[in-house]
């Protein structure tokens, strides 16, 4: 099982962790990920706001290296999932003008031959649930876990044909299978705010409240999720929504590649736990797992 | 040698803006064969069909080129003109101008070429058209109608008031159909049973009319005025001419089972009759759940029974009957919500859909009208209905809308108000389409008088929360996002096609749409036959309809069955095939190519070799002259009058 790694710039930068927790799990799981050599911005924020062409031609650049390393692509960022996947679309429709464009800005004829899958999909589909199942070696049986999906990732349907797109569940299977509880919970794909995260901090506040106090509410224990912006949106607020609304969340918000790390036995260092804002100590000593370092 | 006349018709501006309907004209008369060429402004018209009249007269005409509309509005037209001036009706042939050039094309000199193309190809044609001579088939003056709801109710009703037999096959135990499980209707809030039952008895009543009900129409054979259906009356296991509806037999069954006709909100028993109105009042063993048909003990129905009614050995009965005419009234089913996993996927026990709503506050429903939470049973205080569930959703749904969800939602509102004034209601809509008499003012009543609220707005997601459902949505018209905690959410489930919809249609030989609905004959003008003729529809098979609108259909459709009794005999037409048995080897491409089944296999024999062989052969009472056999068969044995190989060959040449 080998794949082309696009990490973006997330992973490189604030989601270290993310990529840490995803090479270390892949490794330990016979997932061979090979990064795109010479990867760029994958075209979304600044570049799919201004110009339709760039956010095409910037995906395709990055793809169609992976094309020529003869492999399918693998992302863990939701919005580079979301672009590749769209520049696939695009340049599969064959849309004459768009397509020749893309063609002569980027200088080659790709055509969508590198598929694209985030890495849930990877782990919970072509490795599979029985195989990850069978190499747990930690205990989750005491662990709530509420998983969040965001939007990117299941939308628009059409482009990601990803799970239910108002009930995904893959990531609540992996959590079950893990040996942890996937909580029920009508929050699971509801918005986070981290676009607005700057222009309308308030709207943010109430969006991320409604989000911890329905997973609290479950009775979760963390929050689980497979986008950087969600988790950096979801980790770094608590304290301001608990000053605005006289709360006192304090749930950690893990990777699921840090929750499948910590299953599989993988030392905490590993998984870049230590990274995280609200710190998952205190949570991981009561469920009987081993301290972070 | 021929003696052809060509009309063209200038339809208004339709092709003389185009085509230059002079030169086609002068171009024509050139043609060979062609003795008078003409263009008028509208050859359809009286003095237009004068004009053909008086050249056939004057100018010894024996076979007419008419180059005009499509043949399928007005070929009847000019056949008529020309027979009633001694013609062979099938010495014409329409050279379509209009649909096929004018309409398509904006280049005059073009367009004005392909005219008189379409011209000679069509005199090529006529040039070699032979009279073709109509022959009489028989009419069996009895009407089936498939499905015993409103809609088969009212169409055999109009039949039996007419003097003329009909024969009502229903699937369910009791004819009634979804009528029956309404509450009241809209707009004027009668109770549904009220106006149903005196037609059910009226129907059982009528001599006129046979019912079977627990029966299915397996197949159809024949055609307009031959039909011949074999039906599956499936066993009762109770006699019915000794059992008298007491109900004691299903007073004792012990076996309890949810109810289909309460949508599985309420029981019923494994012996049962639907609903206590039920045409006929004779139960059914329901075999998959009786105990003794499941264990082989149990038989306390039969000693309930005083009349000795319960027939445990009864078995499935086979009847086959010949009908002129066929009414198709399956009616509809309700979109299965369970895709919704933003409503809770059919998880909820709360959230309901308007057909159960009707049951839960109908009198004789499983609450006996008492609005009650299917969960706990108790009292809703709040209720929040959501339109346009599987319908106007092209994601998840049907794009068309259902067309009376509104309405119903608006009668739920206001009958919710009605039993609990103090209770709230809220109503998510998209836009609120109440067209029809007195609908307008309905929906305002529901909101005004009934204080029903309207939210203009799509409900995104609907979760349970400490014995509550929390729904979420937006007003679109406040701009606000809105939360509404409820006891009870209904869903507008949209009307769709039956599941067997598809089967039902092959069965009849009749089309149906991308929604599995049946296709009218004419969306507009002939919206309650199908194209094969003697095959009617009404009701919501077609499409979403109230009852109002079902009624009629149904009334149109028993018309039009009624106006094929009213004739003798039906003239067929004589574009069929015939195979000449001398080039058949047999291969039996054509009776494979043939969708009427109108090709049998005959011994007939070879007067070359003086033996007898098989060769194929056409039942021209069936045959619809669609040509399918003609290009299977390599050896071209089969031949379709007035549309000979001769005339299609010479018609490609002429090109």
């Amino acid at each position: 099982m080998r794949y082309a790694y696009y990490p973006g710039c997330s992973l490189h930068s604030t989601a270290r962790d993310y990529d840490l927790s995803a090479r270390a799990v892949c490794r330990v799981l016979g997932i061979e990920l090979e990064e795109i050599p010479g990867w760029v911005c994958c075209g979304a924020s600044s570049a799919h706001m201004t110009s339709e062409l760039l956010s095409i031609a910037l995906p395709v650049h990055n793809l169609n290296i992976a094309k020529e390393m003869g492999l399918d692509t693998v992302a863990c960022c939701a919005e580079c999932y979301s672009r590749l996947k769209i520049a696939n679309r695009e340049m599969r429709a064959r849309k004459n003008g768009r397509v020749a464009e893309v063609d002569e800005v980027v200088g080659n004829t790709y055509r969508g031959e590198s598929e694209v899958k985030h890495l849930l999909e990877v782990i919970a589909g072509d490795y599979g649930l029985d195989a990850l199942r069978e190499r747990v070696v930690e205990d989750l049986s005491d662990l709530r876990v509420a998983a969040y999906y965001g939007c990117l990732l299941v939308r628009p349907p059409e482009v990601t044909g990803f799970d239910d797109p108002d009930q995904p569940m893959v990531m609540d299977h992996i959590v079950t299978a893990l040996g942890a509880k996937a909580v029920e919970w009508p929050y699971k794909t509801e918005c986070c705010g981290s676009s607005l995260s700057l222009t309308r901090t308030d709207i943010v506040l109430k969006l991320c409240h409604d989000i911890y106090q329905k997973a609290a509410d479950q009775g979760a224990d963390c929050l689980l999720v497979a986008c950087p912006l969600c988790q950096a949106n979801l980790d770094m607020r608590q304290p301001q929504v608990n000053r605005q609304y006289g709360t006192r969340f304090e749930l950690p918000v893990l990777y699921f590649t840090q929750l499948i790390g910590l299953a599989l036995g993988i030392p905490s260092a590993d998984l870049g736990l230590s990274k995280l804002m609200v710190s998952p100590q205190q949570l991981l000593a009561r469920t009987g797992l081993r301290q972070p370092a | 040698m021929a003696r052809i006349g060509v009309f063209i018709c200038h339809c208004g501006k339709n092709i003389a803006s185009t085509v230059d309907v002079e030169r086609v004209a002068a171009q024509a008369a050139e043609l060979p064969g062609v003795a008078f060429a003409a263009d008028y402004r509208y050859m359809c018209s009286d003095p237009g069909q004068r004009l053909i009249a008086e050249a056939i007269e004057e100018h010894n005409l024996d076979r007419v080129v008419v180059a005009a509309c499509s043949p399928s509005l007005h070929e009847p037209t000019f056949r008529g003109c020309i027979e009633d001036e001694g013609l062979n009706p099938y010495m014409l042939e329409i050279a379509n101008i209009r649909e096929q050039c004018s309409w398509v094309h904006d280049d005059r000199e073009e367009a004005t070429e392909k005219a008189l193309e379409l011209v000679n190809i069509a005199r090529a044609k006529v040039a070699r058209s032979h009279p073709l001579l109509r022959s009489t088939i028989p009419i069996t003056k009895r009407a089936l109608v498939i499905g015993g709801g409103i809609s088969g109710i009212q169409a055999a009703i109009d039949v039996g008031l007419a003097g003329y037999e009909a024969v009502i096959v229903e699937r369910e135990p009791s004819i009634g159909g979804r009528m029956a499980q309404f509450d009241k209707t809209f707009p004027t809030l009668d109770c549904a049973a009220c106006i149903l039952t005196p037609k059910m008895v009226t129907v059982a009543r009528d001599k006129n009319i046979k019912i079977y009900t627990y029966a299915e129409v397996e197949e159809v054979t024949g055609y307009v005025g031959n039909y011949t259906a074999r039906i599956r009356v499936r066993a009762r296991s109770v006699d019915p001419d000794k059992c008298t509806g007491c109900g004691s037999c299903w007073q004792k069954c012990p076996k309890k089972v949810d109810s289909e006709f309460d949508q599985h909100l309420g029981d019923r028993t494994a012996i049962y009759i639907p609903f206590p109105q039920a045409v006929p009042r004779v139960p059914v063993i329901d075999r998959d759940n009786c105990i003794y048909f499941q264990r082989g003990k149990c038989r306390l129905c039969e000693r309930a029974c005083d009349v000795g009614a319960i027939d445990y050995e009864q078995e499935d009965q086979i009847i086959e009957e010949q009908f002129g005419a066929i009414i198709v009234a399956t009616g509809f089913t309700l979109f299965d919500h369970s895709v919704y996993g933003e409503y809770g996927g059919g998880q909820y026990a709360d959230v309901v859909t308007g057909l159960q709503f009707e049951r839960l506050v109908n009198s004789c429903g499983p609450t006996e009208g008492k609005i009650l939470r299917p969960s706990d049973g108790k009292p809703v205080k709040t209720v929040v209905f959501v339109q346009c569930v599987g319908s106007r959703d092209r994601e998840k749904g049907m794009e068309y809308c259902s067309r009376l969800c509104c309405m119903y939602t608006a009668k739920h509102g206001l009958l919710f108000k009605e039993h609990n004034p103090d209770g709230e209601a809220y109503v998510f809509y998209i836009d609120i389409r109440a067209a029809g008499k007195n609908y307008e003012e309905f929906v305002r009543r529901a909101q005004e008088e009934f204080g029903v609220h309207y939210l203009r707005g799509r409900v995104s997601r609907i979760y349970e929360e400490n014995g509550h459902l929390v729904v979420r949505g937006a007003d679109t018209l406040a701009g606000m996002q809105v939360e509404i905690k409820a006891d009870l959410v209904v869903l507008a489930t949209g009307l769709i096609a039956r599941d067997d919809a598809v089967e039902v249609a092959r069965m009849l030989g009749i089309p149906y749409d991308q929604n599995r609905l049946f296709t009218e004959g004419h969306p507009k003008l002939a919206p309650v036959e199908t194209v094969t003729s003697g095959v009617f529809l009404t009701g919501a098979c077609q499409a979403p309809k109230d009852i109002p609108d079902t009624v009629a259909t149904a009334s149109a459709a028993s018309a039009k069955a009624l106006g094929l009794f009213s004739h003798d005999c039906l003239e067929s037409e004589p574009m069929v095939a015939q195979i000449d048995p001398a080039l058949c080897s047999d291969c039996r491409a054509c009776v494979e190519s043939c969708p009427f089944g109108a090709i049998e296999e005959i011994e007939w024999r070879d007067m070359m070799t003086r033996q007898m062989r098989t060769v194929a052969h056409v039942i021209e009472s069936l045959c619809h002259g669609c040509g399918n056999c003609t290009v299977a068969c390599r050896a071209g044995a089969p031949n379709l009058s007035g549309f000979s190989h001769e005339q299609v060959f010479a018609q490609v040449e002429a090109v």
